[in-house]
């Protein structure tokens, strides 16, 4: 297969970025987006050029490196499927992709097709977790979780942080991260006492950070690789009260 | 050949890690803020050890080369982890998981150390529920289990597919609040690029950052790598991109002995290469072997055939038929070498690569029969859909294609009993170590090991080896400090500034990774191990006279990352190739052709190869040191899954 590529290349912060054009060919259907990509870098070495920066690590769909706005979708088009997951199957022969990094004031670019996304890790820090001491737990069984939130709450904390809701989103709002984690943990007994509290706290470092709030687009759910749903939002916005 | 002190205390096997700990100097909290620890890498052993140092009362300084420390590796662990709860009532205890564990890793792991890792499963659990993992719960709201190969018990928590992920979360969760109380601070897209030795003591590092190029010294009390395995040196496996053996190899050149660098795992459940210009491998869940059943067409003829024309008189249920009482569930090791030798018959299927088919079925016919659609989805949903997604085959509908892949290094950094490598005051967890799992790692138990390190394990060690030492302040300007930092500029003008700049990194890692998977992967012989040995040399050379890195290095710049991750592999794979050619035996996934029973299986040399072999780098080569293992408390035996 041949494609034409017109990929975002930015130095740095400082710099203004722009599109640049590759035609790449000898693709095959069983290639995946980001191996195409490592291509186009082989070929930029062998000519001499600074290569494509983008993020990526286990190519399993797991641990939300990758990220790439594909002709306008974060992840491509394909649902509940990250960037690394997808396979140029998925695209017509001969077509033109748009390759941009995430697009959000709160998520820096640093180069190229990579941002900072340490946004996510402060607003965890500000209390995305039950604050437990290593080593004075209980037996576990002692908590009896019920089945049906054990599994809700699983569902929730599939999140991988990779920040595609916030590039899709109008108003660059993190309010479908921060919903996940608050609803993971207050669905759970362990998690309950400290709820409310964690909200307020998510909620407010979310913003202090710089993300826009959350205004019923609903497109995060959408172009979310991990099919977290929005009844997160409405949990979260119970639990705020 | 001098012989290795393990520290293990004596006596009663149960009394060991308690009367251990009760050895142990400790600090008094007040005391603790005035030391400083650094950690690198935050998979579940870093940063589950990051949450309980800082939690301790101790300045951490934690690095990672991802974006954030939730991306690190442990994320992508699938199926489960070991406990002893024996909430199953099917006979388990400590003493169970124990044997397994030994039994398993085929007579070559330490019986102290993982009698204490086994008593230590259960605390695990007990803690990350406590954090809020959602493991698989039954409707009565108890906790759920799932057996895994090699045992006869059901002891594996679980959390989907994705139990790596959630245990990691749990822990970084727990580090995080750390990081917002202040006593861990945490630097991602930091790589460490070189140990600092004072005195014959770790005191810091050298770190690199990734996106301005910048480097910077840290000086600590003492270091702890937690920086995961090193089954990349093969280019294609099932680890991260990322994963690498860059701050192991530099704790190798400091004087911390290299253990065992030949027993690596490879896992018979993968997805099949499909391409030449593959970028990775991806694992499927050992635990599909729960209910999947392997098979292989009787008849070579068969091979091309879709599954569904093959008539179930003409298919082979290979494992079942060679290993009637563990069955689809027998050892990785066991399994993959079953798997390869099929394909070697001609008898496996899918597409071609460099001339044989590289697969076998994977089937769930007949549980999706028995247990229903719905049930099934509910277990393993997310692997089918991974595999959907990869492959374009709807598992529910047809067999998934299997092939054996690089996953998972028993060996590593030689640590004692206090997890201490022979360079003092630098300690190594989880993967990167390499105590535990001996000559193959069961399912479900590096997740424990990585748990047991950091929560359990190292903060008591630590804390003894900082109460029994002093330390004097290091200046930055401190000549060895100026001298590693040196060592780590000089090397990244090396990699920029070859002289006949020609190849990039990926082309010398596909070059090496070839060169290993033929003579070190599943099966090995000590001519083409020799053969090995040299072509590696010959890379080596060719490598920094060509290796070609674009940019410049004052920059993020992934290309120049990736080069000196080679380099490393490189050096690496020469003292694999090594430690196979010298151990003359076959144990666990260690299979020397020359040393097969008659049936395949693996044939150990209790009497002359029952010993850890441990490498000592010096200037002009390396040197073995062997720790004899005693088995003081069950008497190796033939490994015997039939």
């Amino acid at each position: 297969m041949i494609f034409t590529l017109h990929i975002w290349r930015q130095k740095n912060v400082n710099t203004q970025g722009k599109f640049a054009v590759y035609e790449i060919d000898n693709i095959d259907n069983d290639t995946s987006f980001l191996e195409m990509l490592d291509q186009l870098n082989e070929r930029l070495i062998i000519q001499g050029e600074d290569c494509i920066v983008f993020d990526y690590d286990c190519r399993e769909g797991i641990c939300g490196a990758c990220s790439l706005v594909i002709n306008g979708y974060p992840h491509g088009e394909k649902s509940a499927t990250t960037t690394c997951q997808l396979y140029m199957r998925e695209y017509k022969n001969q077509s033109e992709l748009w390759i941009e990094p995430w697009r959000a004031n709160s998520f820096p670019v640093i180069k190229d097709l990579t941002v900072d996304r340490s946004a996510f890790d402060r607003i965890m820090q500000s209390g995305g977790y039950i604050s437990i001491h290593t080593g004075c737990a209980p037996e576990a069984n002692n908590t009896l979780v019920e089945k049906h939130a054990s599994d809700e709450a699983f569902n929730s904390a599939t999140c991988i942080g990779c920040g595609a809701c916030v590039a899709v989103c109008p108003n660059a709002s993190a309010t479908l991260f921060v919903a996940a984690k608050i609803t993971h943990l207050a669905l759970l007994p362990q998690g309950q006492i400290e709820s409310k509290n964690r909200a307020k706290k998510l909620i407010l470092k979310m913003q202090s950070e710089g993300f826009g709030s959350c205004s019923n687009h609903r497109h995060c759910a959408r172009v979310c690789p991990k099919d977290v749903s929005l009844q997160n939002i409405t949990r979260m916005n119970k639990i705020l009260g | 050949m001098s012989q290795l002190n393990s520290n293990e205390p004596i006596g009663p096997l149960e009394n060991r890690w308690k009367n251990h700990v009760f050895d142990l100097a400790l600090i008094a909290p007040q005391n603790r803020k005035k030391y400083k620890i650094i950690v690198i890498g935050t998979g579940l052993a870093g940063s589950s050890l990051c949450a309980t140092l800082g939690e301790a009362g101790y300045k951490v300084n934690s690095f990672c080369f991802q974006d954030s420390a939730r991306r690190a590796h442990s994320i992508a662990a699938q199926g489960g982890i070991n406990a002893t709860k024996n909430y199953q009532n099917d006979g388990d205890s400590v003493w169970r998981l124990f044997y397994d564990t030994i039994k398993g890793g085929d007579f070559r792991a330490r019986e102290s150390n993982v009698y204490r890792l086994a008593e230590l499963s259960n605390n695990i659990i007990d803690q990350t529920v406590a954090q809020g993992v959602p493991f698989a719960r039954e409707y009565s709201g108890y906790l759920a289990n799932r057996s895994f190969g090699g045992t006869q018990v059901s002891r594996t928590f679980y959390a989907k597919g994705q139990t790596g992920q959630q245990l990691l979360l749990g822990a970084y969760s727990a580090m995080s609040r750390q990081i917002e109380n202040g006593r861990v601070t945490h630097h991602a897209r930091s790589e460490m690029l070189e140990i600092i030795t004072i005195n014959g003591k770790a005191r810091g590092v050298v770190v690199r950052d990734l996106v301005t190029g910048e480097l910077s010294t840290h000086t600590a009390d003492c270091v702890v790598l937690c920086t995961g395995g090193y089954v990349n040196a093969y280019y294609l496996s099932t680890n991260a991109k990322g994963c690498n053996t860059s701050a192991t190899w530099r704790g190798f050149k400091q004087g911390a002995y290299f253990a065992n660098p030949s027993f690596t795992q490879i896992h018979p459940t993968c997805i099949p290469p499909t391409l030449e210009n593959q970028s990775k491998l991806t694992l499927m869940s050992e635990s599909l072997r729960n209910d999947g059943r392997i098979w292989a067409p009787k008849q070579a003829k068969d091979c091309k055939k879709k599954p569904k024309d093959i008539k179930e008189e003409d298919r082979d249920y290979f494992l079942e038929r060679l290993y009637p009482a563990f069955a689809n569930l027998v050892p990785r090791d066991v399994a993959s070498r079953a798997v390869k030798h099929i394909c070697d018959e001609g008898r496996g299927v899918g597409v071609k690569i460099h001339g044989k088919r590289l697969g076998v079925y994977l089937d769930f016919s007949d549980v999706i029969k028995k247990i229903g659609l719905a049930q099934v989805e509910g277990k393993y949903g997310n692997l089918f859909e991974m595999y959907q997604r990869i492959t374009d085959d709807d598992p529910y509908l047809t067999p998934m294609k299997i092939y054996p892949a690089p996953h998972y290094s028993m060996g590593g950094l030689w640590v004692d009993y206090n997890l201490m490598t022979t360079l003092n005051g630098l300690f190594v967890a989880g993967e990167a170590n390499f105590s535990d799992h001996g000559a193959n790692r069961l399912g479900a138990s590096a997740l424990m090991q990585g748990l047991a390190d950091g929560y359990f394990i190292l903060p008591q060690t630590i804390a003894n080896y900082l109460a029994r030492n002093t330390f004097d302040e290091i200046k930055p300007n401190h000549k060895k400090v100026q001298r590693a930092l040196n060592i780590a500029k000089v090397r990244i003008e090396q990699l920029m500034n070859a002289p006949e700049a020609k190849y990039s990194p990926e082309y010398f890692h596909q070059k090496l990774g070839k060169i290993l998977w033929e003579s070190c992967g599943m099966s090995r012989e000590g001519a083409r191990l020799k053969q090995a040995i040299d072509e590696i040399k010959a890379l080596q050379l060719e490598f920094w006279q060509t290796i070609k890195v674009t940019g410049v290095d004052q920059d993020l710049n992934q290309t120049l990352e990736r080069a000196g991750r080679v380099a490393d592999f490189i050096e690496l794979g020469a003292l694999m190739c090594k430690d196979a050619l010298n151990r003359e035996e076959s144990c666990g996934a260690h299979a020397r052709v020359e040393y097969l029973s008659l049936e395949g299986e693996a044939r150990r040399d209790d009497k002359n190869y029952s010993f850890v072999a441990a490498w000592e780098y010096q200037q002009d080569g390396v040197r073995l040191h062997e720790e004899y293992l005693h088995f003081e408390f069950i008497k190796p035996s033939v490994r015997n899954y039939k």
